[in-house]
């Protein structure tokens, strides 16, 4: 394998790592319901993808197949995430109306 | 060199699970535990990833896309029950 | 007849590729088994999908795409930022509401999805007659400039698009 393919999978990699744990972080750390639910919709969207495109890159350099399984895992989550994060928001205000009456 | 970042990516990613499990233990709403899981599950997604991609297996893709899926599912239902109360109706 | 027999060509159409993926190997046999599960399952749940949605210039589509994928980028740098060096209790976390100019439903769901995914916004709800979105920001000065970027970034593009 080329070195440039190397560096270029590794710091995907770590990118896509950093970003899930930021995500989670966000989650851990923020304050208030609604804010906790922007670190996990965003930061780990962004993770998993840049995971997915090491692994996809890794195969194609690597092993030299062309592995589309990754594409489809990523556009799944990434148009599921927003209704996800839609519904949460819903749930939480929902139930946060109904305690207040 | 890739296995080494790939040690460090499973690494901080074991650490985000071990983050979300703290936030799914404390609460403190429902939403919070929900939101919690359904981001356990995309780092575990990540978790089989790097799993295939350091043993060069690469059987495991659709149990991470069925996973993805599930949770997808159980999170929507979830969403429903809190919001309405039961799932069918 | 064709109308009966593709009541949805272009949900056929990403069936088919999106089946040649998951089988991932193009082979006649994939590509006969796409169409078939394609064209099945637009028939079977074409009950759901009474009204066709137009989409038009492919290029308008690209250019979306490419803007939103940034967007999504430069947003998860912000909120990263924002997570690791801001007090969170220093956040000026509001609603907002977007007024929408868009009418067709599947304009308003791409609107309320790519809100999401972006600046440090959070879409929560539409209202009972879908004239506005409530919108929930992380961190915020000027909740009207956010508002018009919302709209002349996406929703012009999106309403250019479905129309």
């Amino acid at each position: 394998m080329s070195i440039v393919g190397e560096i270029i999978i590794s710091a995907l990699l770590l990118v896509g790592a950093g970003f899930m744990l930021v995500g989670s972080l966000g989650l851990a750390r923020l304050a208030d319901p609604l804010q906790r639910l922007h670190g996990p919709t965003k930061a780990t969207t962004v993770g998993i993808g840049a995971i997915l495109m090491a692994s996809m890159l890794y195969q194609f350099v690597g092993h030299d197949k062309i592995s589309f399984h990754e594409f489809l895992i990523a556009l799944f989550l990434f148009i599921t995430a927003p209704i996800s994060a839609h519904l949460l928001a819903k749930a939480y205000l929902h139930m946060n109306r109904t305690d207040r009456e | 060199m890739i296995s080494i970042a790939l040690a460090v990516s499973a690494a901080a990613i074991s650490f985000s699970v071990v983050l979300n499990l703290w936030r799914l233990l404390v609460g403190p709403t429902p939403t919070d535990r929900l939101l919690a899981l359904d981001t356990m599950v995309i780092n575990s997604i990540a978790l089989i990833i790097l799993f295939g991609m350091s043993y060069a297996t690469f059987i495991y893709f659709e149990a991470a896309l069925l996973f993805a899926m599930v949770a997808f599912v159980a999170t929507i239902s979830f969403c429903k029950y809190l919001l309405r109360g039961n799932v069918i109706e | 007849m064709i109308e009966r027999i593709l009541p949805h060509p272009v949900l056929t159409a990403v069936l088919v590729v999106v089946w040649i993926m998951l089988v991932n190997a193009l082979t006649p046999g994939s590509v006969v088994m796409g169409m078939i599960v394609g064209t099945a399952v637009a028939k079977l749940t074409s009950v759901y999908w009474p009204e066709r949605a137009k989409i038009g210039r492919p290029l308008l589509v690209a250019e979306y795409i490419g803007i939103v994928l940034y967007d999504i980028v430069v947003s998860s740098l912000q909120v990263a930022r924002l997570i690791l060096f801001r007090n969170p209790h220093t956040l000026r976390s509001q609603f907002i509401t977007v007024p929408l100019d868009a009418r067709s439903p599947e304009a308003i769901v791409a609107l309320a999805g790519t809100i999401t995914l972006t600046p440090g916004t959070l879409s929560v709800d539409v209202s009972d007659d879908m004239r506005s979105l409530s919108v929930h920001c992380l961190d915020i000065d000027d909740p009207a400039a956010v508002v018009s970027d919302i709209k002349q970034r996406y929703e012009q593009r999106l309403m250019r698009i479905l129309t």
